[in-house]
């Protein structure tokens, strides 16, 4: 079995994000990590290997993005991956959500995967909806914000909740799998993992390689475009205090509390 | 021309979901103005009167699928694929919701069409359709356009009211042959419920408790407090999938949306999810030891503390106010 984790690089959590006021799209300049939510897909992928129902022969992280987004690979194989694929390209800049799920489909089916892996949503683009758009261009069957995968005679049976409670699917292979962080607690690496990640391989590919059509994928091949950048209407932010003084903060809370007549 | 297909999703027992009856709504008011159609898709198992009371809420027609199954969104796919391509609807709509992200996104691949999630409000300009949709925790809102047809617009949740505005709708049954791929998922369960079926609708002093309870037995902090209070308690997906307190209480994206009086967040991060479903809260009042928690950003009082020492506190407190 061959498992392929979809990985991608976003700012870090503690950095300021914004949107270049120019270009209309995210500003991805600043300190970058792994998307939290993608550690739980590759973490997945390893539990599926060490659960001993099936024999994995590789776990495949596989980013597209600038040369920078190479750190996040490396990450991805400290964590398990047996090695990397980057797709990266001047021509992808720019690319929507249909495109980069499109570009991503084209370099996900080079390698063949029976199962691919991701996490439920990007830490950065709050969009939930990358798995879903690779897995019909890929012709494979997809669940999204799984939160258990069992092996089952070559199948996959996943739970996950939707609108009216849990729903258990049993899915064939090969298919299109994201994950809800609430699947698994990954791991952390150990330092020779991560001393040793960078000699792990790791292919670059640009669009020529997998055959991605020019005219799909980047700014010029997207089929949405930002027109306009505003700031949300204002709202008048409440008061935020740290507590320093426990029997102070109660007083305090109580205080507000009474005002608005709820006790 | 300018018409605009919506998806109806139910629970298999002839009750619509109120994010697509908002959706039908929507599109039929921005269908109106662009001088089209607000069409909708049901599949399974729905009765001619359930399909043709779509109607009421704007809808002119309604595409039924008899022999599709609701729940997976791959055959959906293909049903509102092949309607687009039969009728020509010029934008698909969908009310928040799981299933219909997963749809909506699906339809982008089939169609090779722009999408847009999470969008709060949509609007005409020279005859076509604007998404409008906040990104970086709400910090900001960005206009999208499409480039050719259809366009895609995935709603967030709660972000569209429905109206009844009387009528009944054309109801059309369609034949679609499903994708190879499209019958590769099963539905072995759908829509267990796990957990007590606690009532967290009808109160209005909620206490929201979230991962930073720290561990299944802290939600005993929020419940002595919610008693003390004359409360529910209300959780995060986040601690219902990990099996702390019951489905029944979750407010979000795939569980309740609320509005009580105080909605009291107990190691709640504010995650946008979580956000639509309480967001219309009275009062919002926050506990959480990390400053930079998005919650910060729309509570009405915020505090950063431990709310394991805090909240036992705060309980006593008002047990000794209410008794005095």
């Amino acid at each position: 079995m061959k498992i392929c984790c979809l990985v991608k690089e976003v700012p870090d959590a503690a950095v300021q994000k914004r949107i270049d006021p120019g270009t209309k799209r995210l500003d991805r300049s600043g300190e970058k990590n792994l998307n939290p939510f993608d550690t739980h897909g590759i973490e997945a992928a390893m539990q599926i290997r060490e659960g001993g129902n099936a024999e994995v022969e590789e776990i495949i992280a596989v980013t597209m993005g600038p040369e920078t987004a190479v750190r996040a690979l490396h990450k991805a194989v400290a964590l398990g991956a047996d090695r990397s694929v980057h797709l990266t390209d001047g021509a992808l800049e720019g690319s929507d959500v249909a495109a980069t799920g499109y570009a991503l489909a084209k370099v996900l089916e080079s390698e063949s995967p029976d199962l691919v892996l991701l996490g439920q949503q990007s830490d950065d683009g709050e969009c939930y909806t990358i798995g879903a758009v690779v897995a019909d261009h890929l012709k494979m069957p997809s669940l999204t914000q799984v939160i258990e995968i069992k092996l089952e005679d070559g199948r996959i049976v996943c739970e996950r909740q939707a609108e009216y409670g849990y729903d258990t699917v049993e899915i064939d292979l090969p298919a299109v799998i994201s994950v809800g962080d609430a699947i698994n607690e990954p791991r952390y690496p150990s330092l020779k993992a991560i001393m040793g990640a960078k000699k792990k391989p790791l292919d670059t590919k640009a669009t020529g390689d997998v055959g991605i059509e020019g005219d799909r994928v980047g700014t010029a091949g997207s089929r949405t475009q930002v027109l306009e950048m505003n700031p949300p209407p204002a709202k008048e932010s409440g008061e935020v205090f740290e507590d320093e003084d426990t029997a102070e903060t109660v007083e305090k809370i109580v205080a507000w509390l009474d005002e608005r007549k709820l006790i | 021309m300018g018409g605009i297909l919506v998806y109806a999703l139910h629970d298999g027992e002839g009750k619509f979901n109120n994010n697509s009856l908002g959706a039908i709504s929507e599109a039929a008011k921005l269908a109106g103005e662009l001088g089209g159609e607000a069409g909708v898709v049901v599949v399974g198992d729905v009765s001619d009167e359930a399909a043709a009371s779509l109607g009421n809420y704007g809808a002119a027609k309604v595409h039924r699928a008899k022999s599709v199954e609701e729940g997976l969104a791959q055959p959906i796919i293909d049903v509102m694929a092949k309607v687009i391509a039969d009728d020509g609807y010029s934008y698909a709509l969908f009310g928040g919701g799981l299933l219909g992200f997963e749809i909506g996104a699906g339809l982008t691949a089939r169609l090779n069409a722009g999408v847009t999630m999470e969008v709060t409000a949509v609007k005409v300009a020279d005859g076509k359709l604007i998404a409008e949709r906040p990104v970086l925790q709400d910090s900001a809102i960005v206009d999208v356009g499409y480039v050719g047809e259809p366009g895609i617009i995935i709603g967030r949740l709660n972000a569209f009211d429905h109206k009844e505005t009387g009528g009944s709708a054309e109801v059309i049954d369609v034949e679609v042959e499903l994708s190879e791929w499209s019958t590769k998922a099963r539905m072995r369960q759908r829509g267990e419920q796990r957990g007590a079926d606690v009532n967290i609708e009808d109160a209005d002093i909620l206490i929201g408790g979230g991962r930073g309870l720290g561990e299944k037995d802290n939600f005993k902090l929020a419940e002595d407090l919610a008693d003390a209070l004359g409360g529910a308690v209300a959780a995060t997906r986040a601690v219902v999938d990990a099996g702390w307190y019951p489905y029944a209480a979750q407010i979000g994206q795939t569980g309740k949306t609320v509005a009580p009086k105080l909605y009291l967040a107990a190691g709640i991060s504010g995650a946008i999810q979580h956000k639509v479903g309480m967001q219309n809260s009275e009062s919002i009042l926050a506990v959480n030891k990390d400053p930079n928690a998005p919650i910060f950003e729309f509570c009405d009082l915020g505090v950063v503390g431990d709310l394991h020492k805090i909240l036992p506190k705060l309980t006593e407190a008002i047990k000794a106010k209410k008794g005095g």
